[in-house]
């Protein structure tokens, strides 16, 4: 079976700023593929290239086989995307929307009308259905726009930063939609700046950061680059956390995670029995806990450990 | 959310060129009927300038404003029509600020639809506007000697001409910010264009100089010819000047909106 996608050297850049610099990427067709990275990684701009909005400088991009640049109108006919930012008419109404999508797709008026019908009951918009647009909650515009790029079952849907923006209960309604779609067989690629959303949607992800590639595979192959499991401490003092992480760094090495969280201390294990031998010594030292664990890295610790930085999502919002 | 999504499986066959834009146009008359106040915008103004020259200028310029009204209403109409092409321009830098153009641009479709589409929108908002100002005028007394088939002709004219303006504006409304700045930019250009020209006043009246330059003024052309057409006079030249002009600026402009509009943003 050819690739949902397949990229080499993909570059672009805007006046001075290297948007992408050499994006490979090979994605199977079927799964669900989380491309994720920071403000201005290039999540956006790869998406752009590979639903033909953009032309990437450098490098090729294949999707289903096709040329994004030389068989752009091949490409759409297969491709849905929902953009970042809201992408729907706001005068009209949800069930206008959807039909005008449809009647562009091809679907004759009754033909268009019915499946605006059936999306809307799908999304839970029923109710909002002969409503504008722009009197929908943030959570309802996302869910109108996700359903306007399904009117037509693409056979890969790009989703840049799905749930960014959406309260909790929000979120999880798109991701349930996500699995959803991807268990009809649809590809979907999605973008996201949040760590346990990738994890939890995507079978294998891409950790992009200016523009490059930096880490490629299964959630867990990730976390394993971080070491087999993670120490979590959880201090009852912040007063005790220098003290902490010397006892930490004497029994473990040099395996203390950084973290800017002042309460807390993380390290790699490279092994879960190492943690009674930690434990000891701060019971011994009477430093006082709040938490003790042992678990899987997150993929925040991922992050870390490839790029030495913490993820930047302070400004994640209030882009127009 | 318990429904399936599935149902359509195979995607359809994209629309046709021509139901691409039919729908498009479809899209334009919903957010007239959502928002009209677009187009009480549109038909305040040209009342009240009709109402404002027929009755305080009308005895001056014309010995009666019933007289006057004759002269001013083919001018009226078309400096309104000349006026709401700018929402063209400012509906189109909306949506492809709102992202809904990036959502076109990636269907299927044949490209130029959108922008078509939009602009047979804006015929059926042209003739709208066109019927409320005639029936106006009827009322406060004009009277057309060309009979129904001179203002329809008049009408197309003047649709004819928007229509190639409106190109224009939509390279405007790609290459500015706002929806408000394309609105300046554009009058701009259509201040002096529709005041300077004999819309209000008989070019004869005007210093030499200033015929000159009025004398040359596409909307002059455009209003000498509605008038014509209106009043049944033989105005055969100056509608051919108009076609000859709505059909260089068509050539000159579409070509280039189409390259900006396709180019990435
Ligand atoms: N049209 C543009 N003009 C100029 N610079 C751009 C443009 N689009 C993107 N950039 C720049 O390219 C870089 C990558 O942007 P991109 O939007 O792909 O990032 P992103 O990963 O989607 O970020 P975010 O999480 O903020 O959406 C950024 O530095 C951005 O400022
Ligand atoms: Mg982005």
């Amino acid at each position: 079976m050819t690739d949902a996608i397949e990229t080499h050297g993909l570059a672009k850049r805007f006046g001075d700023t290297r948007a992408l610099d050499g994006v490979d990427l090979r994605i199977r067709q079927g799964s669900v593929f989380g491309l994720l990275g920071p403000n201005g990684a290039g999540k956006t701009t790869t998406i752009r290239i590979l639903a033909t909005l953009l032309r990437p400088d450098a490098g090729t991009a294949m999707v289903l086989g096709h040329d994004v640049v030389r068989d752009a109108r091949k490409v759409r006919e297969k491709v849905s995307l929902t953009g970042q930012y809201a992408s729907v008419d706001e005068d009209l109404t949800g069930h206008e929307n959807l039909v005008l999508m449809g009647r562009l797709l091809g679907l004759s008026w009754r033909g268009a009308g019915a499946r605006a019908t059936e999306l809307l009951e799908a999304f839970g918009l029923a109710d909002a259905a002969g409503r504008q647009v722009q009197t929908y909650s943030g959570g309802m515009r996302r869910r109108i726009d996700i359903a306007a790029s399904l009117v037509a079952i693409p056979e890969i849907l790009f989703l840049d930063e799905p749930t960014t923006g959406l309260d909790p209960r929000s979120r999880s309604q798109v991701w349930e939609l996500v699995r959803r779609i991807a268990a009809e067989g649809t590809t979907v690629l999605l973008t996201t700046q949040y760590l346990d959303e990738a994890d939890r949607l995507a079978e294998r992800l891409a950790v992009i950061d200016h523009g490059r590639v930096i880490a490629e595979g299964t959630s867990r192959d990730l976390k394993a680059s971080v070491g087999s499991s993670a120490l979590h401490l959880r201090l009852a003092s912040a007063d005790q956390r220098a003290r902490a992480q010397e006892l930490v760094s004497r029994v473990l090495g040099e395996a203390i995670l950084p973290g800017s969280d002042p309460m807390s201390v993380t390290a790699r294990l490279a092994s879960p029995a190492q943690a009674a031998a930690v434990l000891a010594a701060l019971t011994e030292d009477r430093v006082e806990l709040a938490e003790f664990s042992v678990g899987n890295p997150s993929l925040d610790e991922v992050f870390f450990a490839l790029t030495g930085r913490a993820t930047e999502t302070e400004n994640s919002e209030g882009k127009p | 959310m318990t429904h399936p999504l599935v149902a359509m499986r195979a995607r359809p066959h994209p629309a046709s060129a021509p139901s691409a834009v039919a729908t498009l146009a479809w899209r334009a008359m919903l957010k007239i009927k959502h928002v009209p106040f677009q187009l009480f915008d549109v038909t305040v103004m040209p009342i009240m300038f009709t109402l404002l020259f027929t009755y305080i200028f009308g005895g001056a310029l014309a010995g009666s404003p019933r007289e006057y009204i004759q002269y001013l209403l083919p001018g009226v109409l078309v400096q309104t029509i000349i006026f709401i092409t700018v929402y063209t321009g400012m509906g189109l830098n909306t949506d492809i600020h709102k992202g809904l153009y990036d959502r076109f641009r990636s269907l299927p479709m044949w490209q130029p639809a959108p922008l078509l589409g939009a602009l047979a929108g804006d015929l059926f908002r042209y003739s709208v506007a066109s019927a409320l100002i005639l029936i106006m005028g009827l009322i406060l007394g004009f009277r057309p000697q060309g009979g129904a088939v001179g203002v329809l002709l008049a009408v197309v004219l003047v649709m004819v001409f928007c229509f190639a303006l409106s190109w224009c504006w939509i390279i405007i409304g790609m290459l500015v910010r706002t929806p408000e700045s394309v609105m300046t930019t554009s009058f701009v250009f259509l201040m002096p264009l529709t005041f300077a020209s004999n819309i209000f006043v008989d070019l004869k009246t005007m210093p030499g100089w200033l015929q000159e330059v009025v004398g040359r003024n596409p909307v002059t052309h455009l209003a000498n010819a509605s008038r014509g057409l209106m009043h049944g006079q033989p105005v055969g030249a100056e509608v051919a000047w108009v076609l000859a002009a709505s059909a260089v600026v068509v050539i000159a402009a579409s070509p280039v909106a189409m390259r900006m509009y396709r180019k990435e943003r």
